[in-house]
């Protein structure tokens, strides 16, 4: 059977799923964020908690040669605690925004975790070996009384159980009046972004009490405010361009190199709308919930409410692709109005080679869209197709009619099981999707 | 004889602005559900993008604390032993004097992630 993502033999399997399977799930356990590593060797989650747990993939070679490498727990710390600002009389929550890792340089991983408010610098190294014999501490770490030392002695580095250990490096604070929503490390390796909702900062990762303010749509008078930004990314390889996208659908391309502060923009993408379908809803469900360049540098994707578009930088009159995601919902539009399903902010992401397309939807269902055979596939992740190495089966939704066998009518959809966060591996066909507080891992089958 | 012709052409003439509606209805969903949420609140503003909603946005996890009501509270309750005002637990806004019991215990999670077992 044809699948999406790479030739004809492509089907997705089930490989792991991570979290309780229990029904009552905790607020705190609400996963806010996944990302793979520039190998895809490690893997982050984020958690409304404000807790980061990162996953390793096992190294192959060990004797099961049907499993490929399963990812395990690496190392598990609390990021961020919840504040309350008396000044303003805000309660700034926990919950992890955005997670980047940074490229690797050392043997030392380092990772960028933000909250509402508040970016850190997280360094995650291993330590497996110790010292031992030293001068003035006995093995217990007491003091040695030093009239008793008698002879030196050069302590010896001993193997010991491997520890990885995470300590925060950096603390970026106080830069964002409003949520931050966005941060996104720059090309140079040196500096990074982080937008909110009026302003977007550049950093150094070095420098913690200053930040440069690269953009401002704040109006002067607060009662013509028009739109917000609700992402930003810096382009993959030209450390000097940027994006960020609004809430009306449009993307501002920005050249840093034209003026310090970017608030005019170099390139503006807006797809054309028909004013005769305009609706009550139509500014609402064209909101940009995210924003990704891809791989390459030549393309970027959008998400809006009900599709994902696909547009040439070249190009700034109208996406060069467009894919329905859950067209079926726009006669539902009332109902996730009331409901507030309508501002839910749904994530996209690219595969390794940027031939296919991932993002999420309602029912704990996912779509795939292969760029090259504009074929396209729904998957779910669920615990009853949890069997190791089980192929997923296609999922199709009925709008109307006759519902076949295996379909299931948009009014049977479970609009609280929703698919925020996706991630795909940077080289490998395995993704993992984060389905409320379970995070699932789905691979290629292996012929 | 002519009268029911005329019932004839009148009923034609009903279907065929049916037949028109119901196509205005097929080429826009949007529009249905649109006049859906109007009729279900008819005091909703036009622009659904427009300043108040965004302000409201921006304004998420506000949160109305004073002080000095709080530390009022705090010495009456001295006095008076207040029991009544823990079973209402809603928002603390301003037209509430807020006392220690109904201020939300914000503690970070001590509890490792249920991911990481």
């Amino acid at each position: 059977m044809a699948g999406v993502g790479g030739g004809n033999d492509f089907q997705w399997c089930f490989s792991q799923v991570k979290g309780a399977i229990d029904e009552d799930v905790a607020e705190a356990d609400i996963i806010s964020t996944v990302e793979f590593n520039y190998s895809g060797d490690l893997l982050a989650t984020g958690d409304k908690g404000g807790r980061v747990v990162i996953f390793q993939r096992e190294q192959e070679g060990n004797n099961r040669s049907h499993s490929r490498g399963e990812y395990n727990v690496y190392s598990t710390f609390q990021s961020h605690e919840p504040e309350f600002d008396y000044l303003k009389s805000l309660e700034i929550e926990e919950k992890i925004n955005k997670i980047r890792w940074l490229p690797q340089q050392n043997a030392a991983h380092f990772l960028l975790s933000t909250n509402d408010k508040t970016i850190k610098l997280w360094k995650i190294s291993e330590r497996d070996k110790r010292a031992e014999g030293y001068n003035l501490k006995d093995e217990n770490g007491r003091l040695r009384d030093p009239f008793r030392i008698t002879s030196l002695r050069v302590p010896v580095l001993k193997p010991m159980d491997l520890m990885v250990e995470a300590s925060p490096r950096r603390i970026f604070a106080n830069a964002h009046t409003y949520h931050i929503n966005s941060i996104s490390v720059n090309s140079d390796h040196e500096t990074y972004l982080s937008a909110d909702d009026l302003r977007i900062n550049l950093w150094h990762l070095e420098i913690t009490d200053r930040s440069f303010n690269i953009v401002d749509i704040k109006p002067a008078n607060m009662e013509e405010l028009t739109e917000v930004i609700t992402a930003a990314e810096c382009h993959p390889n030209q450390c000097n361009v940027f994006v960020y996208s609004s809430s009306k659908g449009t993307i501002r391309l920005c050249d840093m190199r034209a003026s310090a502060l970017c608030d005019r923009h170099s390139k503006f993408f807006e797809e054309p709308e028909d004013p005769s379908s305009r609706s009550f809803f139509s500014e609402i469900i064209s909101s940009i919930s995210d924003v990704k360049f891809s791989h390459s540098g030549r393309y970027m994707m959008t998400r809006d409410y009900l599709s994902v578009k696909v547009w040439d930088l070249n190009m700034e009159s109208r996406p060069v692709e467009t894919y329905q995601v859950h067209e079926y919902l726009r006669s539902k539009l009332c109902s996730l109005y009331e409901n507030d399903c309508i501002f839910d902010k749904f994530e996209c992401c690219w595969n390794g080679s940027d031939n296919a397309i991932m993002t999420g939807s309602y029912n704990n269902f996912f779509r795939m869209f292969d760029r090259n055979t504009r074929r396209d596939i729904t998957l779910e992740a669920s615990r009853e197709s949890s069997k190791p190495r089980a192929i997923l089966k296609p999922r199709k939704v009925c709008t109307g009619g006759k519902r076949k066998k295996d379909e299931i009518s948009v009014d049977s959809l479970d609009f609280n099981k929703k698919i925020l966060h996706t991630a795909w591996h940077p080289k490998e066909n395995i993704i993992a999707v984060a389905a409320t507080n379970n995070l699932y891992i789905f691979q290629d089958k292996i012929n | 004889m002519s009268s029911e012709v005329e019932k004839v052409k009148t009923i034609e003439d009903a279907s065929a602005e049916e037949q028109r509606e119901m196509e205005d209805k097929v080429v826009s969903p949007e529009k249905v559900e649109e006049a859906k949420l109007k009729a279900r609140y008819p005091h909703l503003g036009a622009k659904p993008g427009g300043s108040d909603f965004l302000r409201k946005r921006l304004q998420k996890g506000q949160k109305y604390f004073d002080s000095g009501d709080y530390n009022m509270a705090k010495a009456k309750m001295k006095n008076k032993q207040l029991l009544s005002a823990a079973a209402d637990k809603t928002e603390v806004t301003g037209d509430h004097i807020p006392t220690p019991q109904d201020l939300p215990q914000r503690k970070p999670s001590l509890v490792a992630s249920k991911l990481a077992v």
